[in-house]
Parts: structure tokens; sequence; C-alpha cells
């Protein structure tokens, strides 16, 4: 009788998981965007502390900023929050006037009051990304001296630098920009943090979207913005939903479960040319992958020897194999489509010259170097083709792959001897990478400008960093734009990075859906003007 | 009065002082403190020298000197090795397992969400371990050297033998993308998300509790595909102990003995001979639940299963390691409460032990 009766649950139980028994739910929801992505770098969702490629893509569709490049138009800086800006003769302050009519996800209005104090709070709690605002010359006893409400409507922000004020509007439109309830956010504060802690996994903008639901390596849930300036977003809900393995991905894509698969290999990419339904769309990105050799390190230390290494790299076969469609050839430290990119590859592989400026370097017979990498494709892979290529002028190379958490802290403290990484500039200007890579004013151990590859790359040159200075104090546009052209063009030959390739996103989507916008930087995708038919 | 050198009256046993159920009691409480405290310390020792940074897993790599050293000091990471652990140890005690770096909540928040989703996937497989793999290893005991025992072996070298991950993929494609019987990775369809409220975490008992039926036959259709690939490593191994535990049962002289008494031969299968193998069945049981229950990151992985695994593994790669250890300590919990379960059945199932 028992026998019979567990036989019986048991066939209830399978009956129900049959197929066919519940057909699952074909497709998304017409008013929902449903994307397959890995979202495990997201750890924080507060503007003043977010500096991961998925953060930054959420609170950018969370907050608008003091100054944006809106989805429209990518290539122009213009107000977000503001409505208009006024810079004073002497390039120092700038009056902002705030959009009249802006409301926050909580019904508060947006004033200049919270406009300030969102600038204010990042030098506040001075995270990692706070070094945008505070090159400007401010800290927390000065900041509330330099960012004032002098009217319900009207901020002014005055420069503590000799920066110049193109440099600050643009430094504003970096998630650091990005404009709190300031109200919202205090009430949530606890122990004088700012409302630091709430604010990691809550959100209180005036964006597109609001935070619905963030569940770490699951998903992240937003809700349309109804009252938002620029309308109703057409898709209700965006949903970013946690799928680490490609393939899974390709799968869902496939099969219509998601609208857009996110993190494909070019592998996958492939396999989905002719799938039904499924358009593969190509984003160029502003992240660069470069190897940089140890300035302090006897023999690299040789600008020849550098010399010999750039022409040793087999830019196009990489960029015709595996690389293809992710990443092409950029050899500038500025990336390729953003104003004042210095649009030359001056570097071939060419074994012949390499082999010559390294018998040149007094190096002919050859040496010994470690190239450390991350594990991550495809940074073994451009290790291999370099490790390759490099034997053949006869330089022997070990490969050292670690996870970024290891690796870093290497690269850090100076101990690298050639690493091959990646960098993405943390807002819309030049001088966000000409003052990583280009600008060293203290070489010095006990220095420790960690945060700069130069220094990390124990590279001092005096004219380069003066140059890197001189760019991002000038006015006048078009000298400045010609500061960085000349300014790549040294670094190019100098310095002791390689700049080699330039990423794009290759993202698909199903082909009902449109208007998804991927602009260059990693904080600049846009949600609010997808469309689904 | 009694005499002083005979304390205990005659005719009456002199009891154990103290009774044995105390020490056995005071034993199991002593061995459990004593493995907890080897965990948490082993696990913080690894964490604290092993060659990632934590502080980078924070503040990212460009950060500041300033910011770094900061952020550094926030984490007690100035302290010496002994006292940070034992800042640790006491807030572990006080049930304050910190904060993760990759999540910003309180780990014993983390673990709560993510705990389920893996005792979900991992009781479903063990169960269905449990009643494909103990009859076939009996069968395949009970005909040895036949066709069926031969199967039976190759399922089992198979679900041994075969990576998880590849299985997971494969099944994947075949069920999901080409024949579309099973839904994808997930533990539910978009449409369902968010309705049911994480009462316990598990969406089939939620589903249930709340009457929502649609959402738990969707819960039950994304949970075929993940728990049948982890099924399949707890049914090999199952079957395959099952098989050599009742092949030495069935050669013995008592066997033989129920057969010649003429017991029917099913009688002698599973009256006798299977009880006897039940013991050793419980420990395998036991082990493979419990490295069910830590081991499927792969399978999370692949079907987006957001359970503890796949939780500690990215903690692990993130040098997140307030989360790696309270992980640990609940893989380390889910160990020694099977373990406690399994001597309790130990003692439903030979009355010697009891």
């Amino acid at each position: 009788m028992i026998a019979r009766r567990t036989i019986l649950a048991a066939g209830l139980a399978l009956g129900l998981a049959l197929p066919g028994a519940m057909p699952a739910q074909a497709g998304t929801p017409p008013n929902m965007l449903v994307m397959a992505k890995s979202i495990s770098d997201l750890i924080t969702l507060d503007p003043a502390e977010v500096f991961e490629f998925t953060g930054g893509e959420v609170i950018g569709n969370i907050y608008d900023r003091v100054m944006m490049f809106e989805a429209e138009d990518l290539t122009t800086l213009v107000g977000g929050v503001v409505e208009g800006f006024e810079v004073s003769a002497d390039g120092k302050t700038i009056t902002f006037q705030v959009r009249p009519g802006q409301t926050f996800h909580s019904g508060n209005p947006v004033t200049a009051e919270d406009v300030a104090f969102s600038l204010r709070r990042v030098v506040y709690l001075n995270k990692t990304p706070a070094f945008i605002l505070t090159q400007f010359g401010w800290d927390k006893d000065n900041v509330d001296g330099f960012i004032k409400a002098t009217g319900p409507m009207t901020l002014t922000v005055t420069n503590n630098s000799d920066f110049s004020a193109g440099l600050l509007l643009n430094a504003l439109s970096a998630g650091v920009g990005s404009v709190v309830d300031m109200k919202n956010v205090m009430s949530n504060a606890k122990d004088g943090d700012y409302g630091y802690e709430w604010l990691k996994n809550h959100s209180a903008g005036s964006g597109p979207y609001v935070l619905k639901d963030w569940k770490a390596n699951e998903l992240v849930s937003l809700e349309a913005n109804d009252n938002h300036r620029h309308g109703k977003p057409a898709m209700k809900r965006v949903l970013l939903r946690h799928v680490p393995e490609p393939a899974a991905q390709r799968l869902l894509i496939e099969k219509g479960d998601v609208d857009m698969a996110r993190n494909l290999t070019p592998d996958q990419i492939k396999g989905l040319q002719g799938a039904a339904g499924v358009v593969v769309e190509v984003a160029p990105k502003a992240e660069s992958v470069y190897f940089a050799t140890n300035n302090s390190h006897p023999i690299l230390s040789d600008p020849k020897v550098v010399q010999a290494l750039r022409y040793a790299v087999d830019y196009d076969g990489m960029a015709n194999t595996f690389l293809t469609g992710q990443y092409k050839v950029h050899q500038s430290f500025w990336p390729s489509g953003l104003w004042a990119s210095l649009e030359k590859n001056p570097f071939t592989y060419d074994l012949d010259k390499a082999k010559a400026l390294l018998a040149e370097a007094g190096h002919g017979g050859g040496f010994k170097i470690t190239i450390d990498t991350l594990t991550t494709p495809p940074f073994p892979e451009i290790a291999q083709s370099l490790q390759q290529s490099l034997s053949k002028i006869g330089i022997t190379s070990e490969i050292t792959l670690a996870e970024g958490k290891t690796l870093w802290p290497k690269y850090r403290a100076r101990k690298h001897e050639l690493i091959v990484a990646r960098w993405s500039p943390d807002y819309v200007d030049p001088h966000s990478n000409a003052d990583a890579f280009a600008h060293n004013p203290d070489n010095r151990t006990e220095a420790k400008l960690t945060g700069k590859p130069a220094w990390r790359t124990s590279w001092e040159d005096k004219e380069i960093t003066a140059l890197t200075e001189a760019a991002a104090k000038e006015l006048d546009l078009v000298k400045r734009k010609e500061m960085y052209l000349d300014l790549q063009a040294k670094f190019q030959e100098r310095a002791p990075f390689n700049m080699m390739f330039q990423s794009a996103e290759q993202v698909a989507r199903r082909d009902n859906v449109s208007g998804f916008v991927s602009g260059a930087n990693f904080d600049l995708v846009f949600y609010r003007l997808v469309t689904k038919k | 009065m009694a005499d002083a050198q005979s304390p205990v009256p005659e005719g009456t046993a002199a009891k154990p002082f103290p009774p044995p159920v105390f020490t056995k009691i005071f034993r199991q409480v002593f061995t459990v403190t004593l493995t907890f405290i080897g965990l948490t310390a082993i696990t913080f020792i690894i964490g604290r020298v092993m060659p990632a940074d934590p502080v980078l897993a924070i503040v990212g790599d460009r950060a500041s000197r300033e910011v770094y050293e900061a952020t550094y000091i926030q984490l007690g990471l100035d302290k010496p090795l002994l006292e940070q652990y034992w800042i640790y140890l006491s807030n572990v005690l006080s049930g304050e397992f910190g904060k993760s770096i990759m999540t910003t909540r309180d780990v014993l928040d983390d673990l709560i969400r993510f705990f389920p989703a893996t005792l979900e996937l991992a009781t479903v497989a063990t169960l269905a371990g449990i009643f494909l793999g103990v009859p076939m290893g009996v069968l395949a005991a009970v005909n040895q050297g036949r066709w069926i025992d031969h199967l039976v072996r190759v399922v089992g070298l198979f679900g041994y033998s075969v990576p998880i991950f590849w299985l997971g993929m494969v099944a994947l494609l075949i069920f999901y993308g080409w024949l579309g019987w099973l839904p994808g990775p997930g533990r539910l369809d978009v449409y369902y998300d968010g309705i049911v409220s994480p009462d316990t975490g598990i969406i089939l008992l939620d589903a249930a509790m709340q009457k929502e039926w649609d959402i738990f036959r969707n819960a039950l259709h994304h949970l075929v595909l993940p728990a049948s690939i982890l099924a399949t490593f707890a049914l090999a191994y199952i079957a395959r102990m099952t098989r050599s535990f009742m092949l030495d049962q069935l050669n013995q002289e008592y066997v033989l003995t129920a057969r010649v008494k003429g017991l029917s031969p099913l009688g002698v299968i599973w009256r006798h001979a299977f009880r006897n193998v039940l013991v050793q069945l419980i420990t395998i049981i036991g082990l493979t639940y419990a490295s069910l229950l830590e081991g499927s990151v792969l399978t999370e992985t692949i079907f987006a299963w957001p359970g503890i695994g796949q939780y500690i593994t990215t903690s692990l790669f993130n040098a997140d390691m307030n989360a790696v250890i309270g992980g640990t300590v609940v893989v380390g919990i889910c160990f020694v409460g099977i373990n406690l379960l399994s001597d309790a059945l130990y003692r439903l199932a030979d009355p010697r032990a009891r």
C-alpha cells in the first residue's frame, strides 16, 4: 500500500515537472527589457563610490548628472539637471541654472542645494572616484566655500586649481556628477556617513529609472520614472539578469527568453550569425588594452628596448583572429572617435626592425622577462601571442596569469616586468587618461602615486608631465586639442607603455528591440530610448 | 545512617557521574566548538595571507594612496593578525559576520538569501539520487555480471567521470535549446519574478505556502535540469556504493541460510541484506548531500542559480573574506549537522548502536 502511494506521489511530481504540463511563458513581456549580463562586478550603487562597469551603467540610468552626454547625441556635452551655465571672465567660476520642474523619484523637487550637496558629498566621503573632483583643489575643509547654492535654482562652482573650465565641465559629466536627493539621503544617514551605507543599495535620483531591487549576483531591477524630464520611458521595467556563463546567455537570446545578451564571446557571436530573430550590434568602447614595462628594470628602462618590443607585437594578427569584432588596433592613449584622439598607428609587426633596435641597445643576444596579465579572455591569448613574437627576437618570456585582486597589487607595488593590462577613462576628457599615463610629478617610491600607471612603471618624464599639466589648463579648445595630439605623439615614442587595442562591445539583441544606446565610455549606456515592437 | 565507605545502597547499581548522556553531549559540543574555531581560524588565516588584496576589492585599482590607506585602516588590517582574528571571532559569536564587500550587505543576510537556493537544489538532487541510485545499486548487485549490472556500472562511471560543467551545458542545449521542453537558466521565468515573497527562500515552499501554484510549477520546471545534473553525480556515487555494499552482504552465510530456509528472494534482499548495508549507506548519502550543498558551484554558474557555491567562489575571487568565512562556516554547519543526523539515523537503522 505504502509502495503504491509512493509511486503515485512520485508520478504526480513527475507529471508536474513533465514538459507540456505548463509550457514556459514565451519571450519577455512587451514593456520590459530583459538583459543577460554578468553583474558580479557590481559592488555599490552610491554615485560617490561607483567605479565599476555595471555600477556605472546602472547609476547612469538612475541619476541625472550636472552635465551629460545625452542618449540622442553622444558627442555633445550638455546640461543635465542644469539648463545653462555661464563661465566667469577669469574662467574660474561657473554659474549653473538648475532646470525648473524636475523632481526626484521621491517627489522632492531638484534644487541647487541638492546639486551642491551631491558634489560636496563626493568630496566629504573621498572614495576612489573623488579625485575627479578633488583635482580642482577641493577638499572636505574648503569645498563648502567653492560649491555653493546662491539661490533656489542657482549654483556657483569655483575652480580652486589652474585646470580649465572645459575640463571641469567634462568632469561634472562623470558618475560623481550625479545629483542625489539631499533630503532623502540625509534622512537615511547614520553616524555622519552622508547616507553612504544606505545609498550603496538604494537610489535617490531623478533619472529615467528607479532602483527597485538589486540582488547581488542575481539581478538588478529598475522601474520607469514616469516623471522624468525626457518623459516616460517606453520600457516600464528593465531587468539585468546575472548570467555569468556566456554559452547560457547565447541560448537565452536564441530562445527569446532575454532581449539582449551582453557578454558573448567572439565564437558565440559568430555562431549567432544567421540566427532567426537575433541581431548583433557593435558599439565602439573607450577601453584600451596596453602593455607596460617597468622603467626601473635594468634592461627594460632602455627606450630602444621598449621601442623594439613595440615592433614585436603582431597587432593585425591578433585583431583579425581571436580579437575579431571585439578589439581594433589603436596605439594612442586617448581612444579613437573621441575629441582630441590621435588617429595614428605608427607601429607595425616588424621583427627585423625590432631585432635591429635590440642589437643597437646592446641586447641582440636576447634576455628573459616575465609577462603578467589577467586570467580572463582575451588577456592570456594576447600574452601568448606576445610571448611567441618576443621569442622570435630572442626574448624569452614566462607568463603569469592572475585575478585582478592579485595582479593589481603587484603592478601598484612596481614589481612587474611587463604587464598586459586594460584601462577605461573615468570621464570623457583626454585629461582623464593623460593624467594616468603621462603625468608623474613625483617618482619617489614614498610618493605612492599608486593610482597612476605612469608612477607604477617608474616613468618620470618632466617634459611630458609638464605638457599634461599645460594641456589641462589651456582654455582655448583649438590649442588644447593640438596639445593633446602632440602629447600623444610624444607618448607613443617615449613612454614605457604600448597602447595596442581599443575595445568594442558586441551586443546581441532580439530584432524587435531597438533604441539601446551604448556610448564610448562605460557609464554611457542608456535604456530610456529602448522600444519593443 | 549509611556506611560512609559504601555510599551506594545495597541492591542498586552504581550510577556513573556524570551520566553517560551528558558526557556524550559534552563531547559533541566540545568537538563542534573545536571544529568551528579551527574552521574559522584556518579560513581567516588563508584569507589574510593569500596574495589577493581585500582593500583593492573595495577601492579599485585606481585608488589613490589616501583612499587605500583609509580603507585599510577601516577594515582593521593594520592590527596584528591575532587581534584581527579575535575581533572577528568575537563578532561571529555575537552573530556578526561582518559586511560583504561584494554585496554591501551583512554576510548573515546574504547567507540567508543564498543558502536556501542551494538547499533546494541539493535536496532535490540528493532525493533523486537516493530514489534512483539505491534501487539501481541493489539491482546491479543481485544481477552481478549480467547486462543490468554492466549498465548500472557504466551509468555510475559516466555520472562520476563526466564533468558537470559539460553535462550541464549539453543538457541545457538539448532540453532547453533544441527541444524546448524545459526552461533555461534562472530560478523562475521573468514573468513570475518578485511575486512570491521569500519567506523561506525556497521558492517551491514559498509558492506552496502562498498558494501560488503557477509559480510553484514554474519553479519546479526550472529546478528539473540543474537538479538532474547534480543528481547524476549523486546517483552514480550512491548506486556504485550500494552495489558494492550489497555484494558484500549477499556473499555472507546468513543470506545463504535465509535462502535455504525458503525465504522469498525479495525478502532476503530487502529485509536481510539491505538492512545490513543501511548504516554504510546513510554515511554515503550524508557525505553526498553535504558535498552537493557546498560543491554545486559549476551547476549554479551554468544555470544562473544564485546559490552559496557561486557566492563563496565569487567572494573568493573578490577577496571578500567576510563572505568567504561566513560561507565556510555555513558549509561547516551543514557537515556537522548532517553528521549528527547520520548518527541519529544509525541508531534507528542498527539496534546495536542504540
